[in-house]
């Protein structure tokens, strides 16, 4: 069977320790993570991780198998790309002699419709929400003329269909 | 409103024990921990402290009385290096089910994470080996942890959960109030049964003409045996067992096949790769079980009843998946299948348990060689307790001998560390399993390795006074890895060969009364002193010096590739 990047969610109780015990179901079949994202949910006190992986669909049934034996994953899915609704958040740093020195800078923040967080004497910092590629993209455009930090988050993903952690919540508690 | 009392976080944990009906617990004091042992000192009548002699010990004299009672072993250790000892027994426990829960005491909360005298995280440690756990740093959440973790251990797929307890948790008052715990919202302990697979089950079972069941330890932990034999007597299909599985069925059952496995019998393995179904019954096929997994009954459909929804298709495919309680699932399952007599099928089994006999059994019982076998000592203690005796196993070629030798009438009788292979399990576990069957015989099988990982426990024995009978099969080597160097490395015998202490000097040492036998016409007589004692003792037996297990699928191997020799 062929590898995939599959996106994985799991609601669970916002508990302390279970961020240790997640990470080692992957780390123990050596499975890599792409990446890890953990936070609130839509529900109180219940914390969604979303974490991508590049697997087969049989590993990845087993990897939801373990997940939801944890006693406080309430619900472990896994969607393929085009089930769901994702994106990252890239951060670029530069000195600020640059945006003045390159005008080809400011074209690039232009045609990716980037935001300026921040501009001071020193520095500049640009950001964008996107896919993976658009970042690679944008990353490669700036490269030659020096990015003083870069930093992208994790993938956050929604997905198309429900997900009615609501439900199996009141179903488990009747 | 619930009437509430102010005491301390110690003596609420004491308190909560004593809610959870518990009266027996193992453990080892120290700094940490010392609020609870002072109250333990309080409440003695009411609850019973087992000092063992070391905090892995406590563990696994924990888990021999889950085993044999059904009930939740408790262990108590004090943090850091008692912390650190209780990790061999957890990860025991976990791989083998068996429901325990571990108290830690941890260094005050203000302290944590400065690398305090004795501070350890034992709840990372212990993560990945506990079904849960959870650091508790405020007395007021005492009696909802301990409620919880009983729940948690003994509910489902029963497991091992560790609670660790801050000094100053113990020692602040609260309001104490006890409600057990009944559910835990993220956590489904029993999945749904689906009828209509129950009913697929059914029909594969009733048109198979070569059916076989394996059965583990999942009947014994669901309390199903009742059901589980009815289910076999009705459809009339032989059944083998995982090594946990044993007991679960009298070994003298017209349809009991025997042991599955690297050094299960001959036909259950021969026959897995040749039956048209297979029918798995709270059992994970674990690589000891499958061998080679590509060529591990490719020919049959398989059904799997399990209460973990992890374990289906994890190992082995599965064409029909029914989940729950085994209790219940066996007791659904019996209304749609159909009586039956599978007599010529069953033949094919016993047919290759006469060439096993032939060619292994019978040099074990009736053995022409000068030097004892372990299987003779097994069929001596057969005969002693008239087939009912707990045997309490340690790991190696003595624990193969002993589930393939020793017979059984009732259920929990077999304790034995499966999933782990833990040498030092059988000596405290034999403590424990008296404690929680006291009207049984209950017999250790230890090799002289795995008695000196932990004969400290000897101590334990004395002080408690527990009636356990000692058997140490001595061959002067780590056995079972002597018999892989000689299979395998060309008899390299790397640190294998054992220099041995003189043990019954050792066990005199204890007060325990012991017995040495090196010649067959003493080894009966010797067997029915130990079971007649009333004490604990302590028999040692030398036995050939390089006898091997077999049958055998060396590992890699597929279950039809059996050796015999
Ligand atoms: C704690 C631990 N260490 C090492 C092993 C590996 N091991 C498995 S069997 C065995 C030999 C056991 O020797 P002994 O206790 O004398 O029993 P015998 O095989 O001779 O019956 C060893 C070293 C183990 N299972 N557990």
């Amino acid at each position: 069977m062929e590898k995939k990047l599959y996106t994985i969610s799991v609601y669970s109780e916002n508990n302390l320790g279970l961020l240790n015990r997640i990470s080692t179901i992957f780390v123990k079949r050596h499975i890599n993570i792409e990446s890890l994202t953990v936070s609130a949910s839509e529900i109180e006190n219940v914390s969604r991780f979303v974490v991508v992986v590049n697997m087969t669909e049989e590993a990845v049934k087993k990897i939801i198998g373990q997940l939801e034996k944890q006693v406080e994953v309430i619900q472990a899915y896994y969607h393929t790309d085009d089930e769901i609704i994702f994106t990252e958040t890239a951060m670029f740093k530069f000195k600020s002699d640059l945006l003045f020195e390159n005008p080809q800078i400011q074209n690039i923040i232009k045609e990716h419709s980037m935001n300026i967080v921040t501009v001071n004497r020193t520095f500049f910092i640009v950001e964008k929400a996107g896919r993976r590629h658009e970042i690679d993209a944008i990353y490669d455009a700036f490269a030659p003329f020096g990015i003083a930090q870069f930093v992208r988050s994790g993938r956050v993903a929604i997905s198309k269909e429900a997900m009615n952690i609501r439900k199996i919540l009141g179903e488990i508690v009747q | 409103m619930k009437k509430t009392e102010r005491i301390i976080g110690a003596e609420a944990v004491v308190r909560s024990l004593l809610a959870e009906g518990v009266d027996i617990a193992y453990g080892y004091p120290g700094g940490a921990i010392m609020p609870i042992y002072d109250e333990l000192f309080k409440y003695q009548d009411q609850l019973h402290h087992v000092l063992t002699r070391h905090e892995q010990g406590a563990t696994h004299a924990a888990q021999g009385y889950a085993r044999t009672s059904g009930k939740v072993g408790v262990a108590l250790a004090t943090s850091g290096p008692g912390a650190t000892n209780l990790i061999t027994g957890i990860a025991d426990a976990q791989i083998d089910s068996t429901p325990m829960v571990c108290i830690t005491g941890q260094v005050a909360s203000h302290l944590l994470g400065t690398d305090a005298f004795q501070e350890t995280d034992v709840i990372s440690i212990s993560s990945p080996i506990t079904k849960w756990n959870v650091q508790v740093t405020k007395a007021e959440d005492i009696p909802g942890a301990i409620a919880k973790a009983f729940y948690i251990a003994k509910s489902g797929r029963p497991g091992p959960v560790l609670i660790d307890i801050t000094k100053d948790a113990q020692l602040a008052e609260l309001d104490y109030a006890y409600e057990k715990c009944t559910h835990v919202r993220s956590y489904k302990p029993v999945p749904e049964t689906n009828i209509e697979k129950v009913k697929e089950a059914a029909t594969l079972i009733n048109a198979a003409k070569k059916p076989m069941i394996i059965f583990g330890q999942g009947v014994i932990l669901g309390a199903a045996e009742q059901e589980f034999k009815a289910f076999v007597e009705k459809t009339g299909i032989p059944s083998a067992w995982t090594i946990l599985g044993l007991s679960a069925l009298p070994t003298n059952h017209a349809l009991n096949v025997g042991m599955v496995g690297m050094h299960g019998n001959y036909g259950p393995n021969k026959l897995t790769n040749e039956c048209d179904l297979l029918i798995a019954i709270g059992m994970r096929f674990d690589d000891r079980v499958t061998g080679d997994l590509s060529k591990y009954a490719k020919q049959a459909k398989v059904i799997h009843f399990d209460i973990d929804p992890s374990e289906i298709d994890k190992n082995v495919k599965t064409d029909v998946a029914v989940l729950g309680d085994s209790k219940d699932t066996l007791a659904k399952i019996l209304e749609f299948v159909q009586p039956k007599e599978h007599t010529s099928w069953l033949h094919e089994f016993r047919a290759f348990d006469n060439i096993e006999f032939e060619k292994v059994i019978d040099g074990q019982l009736n053995p022409t060689k000068e030097g004892l076998t372990m299987g003779e000592v097994l069929q001596g203690i057969n005969k002693a307790t008239d087939n009912d005796a707990v045997i309490v196993s340690d790991v190696g070629q003595h624990q193969m001998m002993a589930v393939r030798y020793a017979n059984f009438t009732h259920t929990r009788s077999n304790v034995t560390s499966g999933g782990l292979g833990t040498m030092g399990f059988a000596l405290p576990a034999s403590i424990g399993a008296k404690m929680g069957a006291p009207e049984r015989d209950v017999v250790a099988i230890i090799g002289d390795g795995g008695y000196q990982m932990t004969c400290q426990e000897l101590g334990t024995i004395l002080q408690t006074g527990t009636a356990v009978k000692i058997v140490v099969l001595n061959n002067e080597f780590l056995g079972m890895v002597r018999q892989w160097q000689q299979l395998f490395f060309d008899k390299r015998y790397a640190s294998t060969e054992m220099i041995n202490p003189d043990f019954v000097k050792l066990a005199e040492a204890y007060s325990i009364p012991a017995k040495k036998v090196v010649k067959r016409e003493d080894l009966q007589g010797a067997i029915d002193e130990m079971i007649a004692c009333k004490t604990s003792y302590f028999l040692e037996v030398m036995v050939e010096k390089e006898d091997n297990v077999f049958p055998m699928v060396p590992t890699g191997a597929s279950v039809s590739d059996v050796r015999l020799s």
